[in-house]
């Protein structure tokens, strides 16, 4: 068990990456692209975790301690999380727009730019 | 490359990447493990500058710059979006159609609970040093309840009430807010992006030094990006049609 | 040395104002006049420029910043510090000077969309800035996905153009992948290493020998940089991206934007793994795949038809040759592929402006189709001449010298094919951009038949409202500029000299960790090796030229050479025709290509060390 969260990981990225290859409609792939960069969250996240430690957020219940999980991978997978949403809303505009100009959205059928 | 050839192409370079990985994978600490150096690390400096919620104050504080350039990214995607729906040359505003029907039910629970949800992703933002949350998560919150109108009412009602240019402007001063407050930190011996004023007292609203700040300015700059980038996306759906005459 | 003083406080100011500039011109964007948002965007462009030129100066011995003052104390370091070196400062202080002259270019006439193409163009320069001068591997990925973010919007700027749109998605699909690569080896490293800083992963995997953990975290990371810097075979995004893009844009991304990929290669190998993955594995693996790339990138260019499609396969073909010369792993060499890379930037720069004004002034950017067409524009082709001469590596031009220390580099290092690589493939480039502009300008060599297969440049939308008629000096400017630039590099001697020199700081591995961690201050740097013209160099670069011109001449009478040679061209031109099939603009098969690489370079890495 001590492995397992990386191999979820690399599984959810691979499995991302397969979807782009055999895609047939752009918003698909655009969408499995996203599904590739949620196997980074759950890496970053398992890299950070701590057994039996609690959330890095201190109050009236939770004294300051160094016994918490990670704080520095949250932020990194906040971060993460900002920058997929972002090119996400690019990628999907872009295929709108070829949706509209080139009347499809299946890449096989899009041969504008070829050799 | 045809599909089949493209499919084996990808399935047996996938197998080898999954072997590589797993050979990494094994060299990893084990799940779990208890030996997080750089954890210990930052938690000590944000307790040392006052902030409750070590996750903030490692994004604005400890590495701000790392914040700057994740609004930043937000900052240029809205903006590119705004580039790439804009309205061709042959397409105009045909008006929305308002054709469809929205349950009573439906209107009057959304209509109630939008000021909840505004009021909530400002509670969030404004208490992002001390709870989980921030500018990021408040201002999507934000954005979703000024949607509501969307939902709950027509796209009538939501372009009245959320004027873009404004939010356009709200973007603008949001992002150039994190920036100047950069800068003006680069004027004292704390150096830019720095921690400069005062540090106030664990656990209270005023508290973390100039987390609150930076806070605010992401805030403002996320929900006003989230609003114009939905409605460029709803222009494209609802309101542009090809030219007529 | 500057450690946390005022210079060093320019670092993080110099990304600042890019970003103020931007706000400021989304603010007044939709009432201000032309002149008023052009005067903000170039206002913003020239002030990043003076802070990078400030910072070249003073970066002779590092300039050195903890963003936010979290200075590394006894304990583990938790702050963001940012290194600026010479070739650091260097390379941001070419984007800069790139993206005041694209401005200039696209002041007058552009469909700017509310100011939102400076908007984008200004935060595209931040994020090269902030690429090229931190010190943090994650602040990189950061950096890396700003400037993604802004080109890929910037590539599909002109959206009523079919092509622009799909050349975006390529590229937008193709490079995230990529960073998402990155990613996850940053996060292998991280639990490995316990640091995100440069230096601080460097000192933790120092001395030990490298496990697969640290190879495939090493092969990871460098996936997005190669994705960038168009390494075969991550390479078909370019092409695509390139081939619809405005103009202006295009001398960005081939004139800094691909090499910013090369420089985040060397960095990370040069501050986190020299201690541990031995240098004679990152040549080999450098020079195979700068070979390659410079072959396929030089076959296909001889293929295109497109102006653009053509120059940005040469940009290929160059970046492989920057591979070959800065994986000699050594001072020569990486000063070689700097001094290279900037009077490419000259040369190729200007050749694109120009293929920009030919699509404003004949709606057009075939070569087939402008055939005899631009005779009346005799200062346009007397430029572009110039420029293919430059691209073909002729001396005095910059990019002669560079490619000159660059072939001695791999010569005194005993590979005798790069001297042999350099010739043919700058030859080839060369001569492809000279046939095309014989053709356009003087209307050479008989009308070419139409090939199906190749895609035309008749489909690109012209970027300005309607066709320019009149050369005035904000799109010719920039173009004499950069090849005067180019020729002053070469000409000059103290201009190459001031390149070379720190340069060589980019292989101090041990000296920057000593600097940024421990405050130690740097030996002094050796006195730079003479960069100058030897006569080796002197003849090569003749010989690319007359090789050039002589490609051109076969291309411009193809097909009565083919008539005549047909059977012994027929292998040839069907392996051209099998590697242009490849190029589908299908981005499955370019996701698939992805993962073909990282396996690739995961052999090539992983196995001598086992």
């Amino acid at each position: 068990m001590s492995y397992y969260g990386y191999f979820v990981a690399g599984a959810v990225l691979l499995v991302g990456v397969f979807g782009m290859a055999r895609s047939r409609n752009l918003v698909h792939a655009v969408v499995c692209l996203s599904v590739s960069q949620a196997g980074t969250y759950v890496m970053l996240l398992s890299i950070g975790y701590q057994r039996h430690a609690t959330a890095p957020v201190f109050g009236s219940t939770q004294k300051p301690s160094a016994d918490v999980v990670d704080p520095v991978m949250q932020a990194l997978c906040l971060t993460d999380i900002v920058v997929s949403a972002t090119v996400t809303a690019l990628l999907l505009a872009l295929s709108l727009q070829i949706a509209k100009h080139h009347g499809t959205t299946d890449p096989d059928e899009l041969t504008a730019l070829r050799g | 490359m045809n599909r089949s050839v493209r499919l084996w192409v990808v399935t047996i370079a996938g197998l080898a990447v999954a072997v590589a990985f797993g050979l990494a994978f094994v060299g990893l600490p084990s799940f779990g493990g208890s030996s997080h150096p750089y954890r210990t690390a930052a938690v000590h400096a944000a307790v040392a500058h006052q902030t409750a919620n070590v996750v903030s104050s490692v994004n604005f504080d400890q590495r701000g710059l790392d914040t700057l350039g994740e609004e930043t990214i937000l900052f240029a995607s809205v903006i590119g979006v705004s580039a790439l729906l804009r309205p061709s040359q042959e397409e105009q505003d045909a008006g929305p159609s308002d054709t469809g029907r929205v349950l009573g039910l439906t209107q009057i629970f959304g209509y109630a609970v939008i000021p909840l949800v505004c009021i909530i992703g400002l509670d969030v933002i404004a208490h992002g040093q001390l709870t989980p949350g921030g500018g990021f998560q408040g201002g999507i919150i934000v954005a979703s309840g000024i949607h509501l109108l969307y939902v709950a009412g027509s796209y009538s009602t939501l372009d009245k009430l959320r004027p873009v240019a404004l939010f356009e402007h709200g973007e603008a001063v949001g992002a150039a807010a994190f920036a100047c407050l950069g800068v003006a930190g680069a004027a004292t011996t704390m150096g830019f992006l720095g921690n400069v004023l005062p540090r106030g007292t664990f656990g209270q609203l005023y508290s973390a030094g100039s987390v609150p700040l930076l806070n605010g300015a992401v805030g403002v700059e996320v929900a006003s990006g989230a609003i114009v980038l939905v409605a460029k996306f709803l222009d494209q759906a609802i309101l542009l049609g090809p030219k007529r005459g | 040395m500057h450690f946390d003083d005022g210079v060093s406080q320019l670092a993080p100011v110099s990304l600042a104002v890019p970003i103020v500039a931007c706000c400021l011109l989304l603010a007044i964007g939709r009432r201000a006049s032309r002149g008023v948002t052009n005067g903000v965007a170039i206002s913003g462009a020239l002030a990043v420029a003076g802070t990078d030129v400030a910072l070249y100066a003073a970066s002779g011995s590092r300039v050195i910043n903890w963003v936010g003052h979290w200075l590394p104390g006894r304990g583990h370091p938790v702050g963001i510090v940012l290194v600026v070196d010479r070739t650091g400062a260097g390379i941001a202080l070419l984007a800069a000077v790139l993206m005041v002259l694209a401005l200039v270019y696209s002041a007058k006439y552009f469909d700017t969309a509310d100011a939102h193409y400076q908007c984008l163009m200004l935060l595209f320069l931040a994020g090269m800035n902030g690429f090229a001068l931190t010190g943090d591997l994650f602040d990189m990925f950061v950096f890396f996905e700003l400037m993604g973010a802004a080109a890929y919007a910037l590539t599909g700027f002109k959206v009523e153009d079919r092509t622009s749109l799909q050349g975006a998605l390529n590229f937008g699909i193709v490079n995230s992948l990529g960073a998402y690569l990155t990613l996850m080896g940053i996060g292998l490293l991280y639990a490995r290493t316990s640091q995100l800083g440069l230096a601080q992963i460097g000192t933790a995997l120092d001395h030990r020998s490298p496990d697969a953990l640290v190879v495939v975290a090493f092969v990871l990371v460098m996936t997005g940089w190669l994705v960038k810097a168009a390494a075969v075979p991550f390479h078909f995004w370019l092409d695509d991206a390139h081939a619809a893009a405005p103009a202006p844009v295009c001398i960005l991304f081939s004139g800094v934007m691909v090499e910013l990929g090369l420089y985040g290669v060397l960095r990370v190998y040069w501050t986190c793994f020299a201690g541990t993955i031995p240098a004679s594995d990152v040549r080999r693996t450098l020079l195979v795949i700068g070979a390659v790339t410079a072959l396929v990138g030089a076959a296909m260019c001889l293929a295109q038809r497109h102006l653009k499609r053509l120059l940005a396969f040469s940009t290929i073909a160059h970046m492989g040759l920057f591979m070959c010369a800065a994986g000699t792993m050594d001072g020569t060499g990486v000063t070689g592929a700097a001094v290279y890379v900037v009077g490419h930037a000259g040369a190729k720069c200007a050749l694109f402006l120009l293929a920009g004004i030919l699509l404003n002034r004949y709606g057009s950017v075939d070569e087939v189709t402008l055939h005899g067409k631009a005779r009346d524009a005799p200062v346009l082709g007397a430029l572009f001449g110039l420029g293919t001469l430059a691209l073909a590596g002729m001396p005095p031009f910059g990019s002669g010298l560079g490619k000159a220390v660059g072939e001695d580099a791999l010569s005194s290092s005993g590979y005798w094919f790069g001297p042999v690589l350099f010739v043919a493939v700058s030859a080839i480039t060369g001569g492809a951009a000279l046939r095309a502009g014989g053709r356009m300008f003087l209307g050479l060599g008989p009308k070419p038949f139409e090939d199906e297969e190749q895609t035309t440049g008749d489909e690109e939308q012209p970027e300005t409202a309607e066709r320019i008629t009149r050369l005035p000096a904000s799109l010719v400017g920039p173009i004499v500029v950069l090849l005067a630039g180019c020729a002053a590099l070469g000409l000059v001697p103290s201009a190459a000299h001031a390149i070379g020199s720190g340069v060589e700081r980019l292989l101090d591995h041990g000296g920057y960790e000593a600097q940024v961690l421990r405050h130690v201050a740097p030996q002094p740097a050796p006195p730079p090796e003479d960069i100058d013209w030897s006569t080796t160099g002197v003849l090569l670069g003749l010989l690319s030229a007359a090789l050039a011109v002589v490609t051109a001449i076969a291309g411009w009478y193809a097909e009565p050479i083919q008539r005549r040679a047909g059977a012994f061209l027929k292998p040839f031109q069907r392996c051209l025709a099998g590697l242009r099939a490849l190029h589908s603009g299908h981005v499955g098969d370019y996701v698939a290509w992805l993962m073909v690489g990282v396996v690739v370079l995961t052999a090539i890495v992983g196995l001598p060390l086992r």
